[in-house]
């Protein structure tokens, strides 16, 4: 059977990216010289939860482990998307090096 | 999107435990058939689950000022359905529950219907129209993904909205809305991108398995 796939080429993908970047840096440009102390670049997860507070619910359940301070949760972050990130390379690489498929 | 642990009536957590409980269940049944039929597949399933690994790990600033992140759910769900996603969503959110206090054990059924179920069940929908509608599966990918990735945040919005109906639920609503969901769309169209990329790719290295998988428009094919 004959395949019809159309894939962009190298510099349609580097565009698209660039976009993509584009999109995630420009709020830190927006909003140059701001930080947490005056409202800034929180967690939407933890707005939610001052408004879930602001009924006076009290949560009934906490963590049973939480990271100990902010350098052992970002490592645990970076810790998930590298996991993620070999995975992803492994089998693009694999598969980039098996030659397109018959 | 992660209602962090506690932060939910214990009504509504065993709601949505039950609901999301049947779906992964059929979810891991699916998984088993797809893998027994195309063990090829294995790999795809490892791919998707590591996209998501990777773009809910990511917390990005968005033009409102505040930090949220992607989902990563809609690559799943074009290759291999919202039931099969729920259970690679699954895996996600008991490692952040158990290791990054995200989200919670209380809250995962919860947490598992937004991003693993009504968020890649409406991409799969959005995905399967478009290629019904002989659109190219890059652009059908972009708007499963983009889709997914917004629906999964309002989701988390009607379910707070739900549980606290204060003052009102329009209200309470529209409060959830603008917290999750208007911070949502310019990452949503950032993930959009990163999935037609990772798609692109795959559609390089693995045409005939993902035609196999039913996931090429069929003017693709």
């Amino acid at each position: 059977m004959k395949h019809k796939v159309i894939n962009m080429k190298t510099s349609t993908l580097i565009i698209l990216a660039v976009i993509c970047a584009i999109i995630f840096i420009a709020p830190l440009a927006m909003y140059n010289g701001h930080g947490e102390d005056d409202g800034y670049f929180g967690g939407s997860d933890d707005a939610a939860s001052e408004q879930i507070e602001a009924t006076h619910f009290e949560p009934w359940f906490s963590s049973i482990w939480e990271p100990p301070s902010g350098e052992i949760e970002s490592l645990l972050f970076a810790l998930q998307a590298a996991i993620g990130a070999i995975i992803i390379g492994y089998f693009f690489g694999y598969w980039r090096g098996q030659g397109k498929e018959e | 999107m992660h209602i962090m642990e506690g932060y939910l009536p214990l009504t509504w957590c065993i709601v949505w435990f039950v609901i999301s409980f049947i779906i992964v269940a059929f979810g891991i049944y699916q998984i088993k058939k797809i893998v027994d039929e195309t063990p090829e597949s294995k790999a795809l399933l490892a791919v998707s689950g590591a996209f998501m690994f990777i773009l809910s790990s990511l917390k990005l600033p968005s033009v409102t000022g505040s930090c949220s992140h992607p989902c990563g759910n809609g690559l799943g769900a074009a290759l291999f359905g919202p039931a099969v996603t729920a259970v690679l969503a699954t895996i996600v959110l008991i490692f952040q529950a158990l290791l990054l206090a995200h989200g919670g054990l209380t809250t995962l059924g919860a947490n598992i219907f937004s991003m693993g179920i009504v968020g890649p069940f409406i991409a799969w929908l959005v995905y399967k129209g478009c290629l019904k509608a002989n659109i190219s599966s890059t652009i059908a990918i972009f708007f499963a993904a983009f889709l997914g990735d917004l629906l999964t945040y309002v989701a988390t919005s009607f379910q707070l909205a739900f549980a606290f109906p204060a003052p009102t639920f329009g209200a309470a609503l529209t409060a959830f809305l603008t917290i999750f969901a208007v911070t949502q769309v310019p990452l949503a169209i950032g993930e959009g991108i990163l999935t037609v990329i990772i798609w692109d790719r795959l559609k390089a290295y693995k045409p005939k398995l993902l035609d196999k998988l039913g996931a090429l428009a069929p003017n693709e094919a």
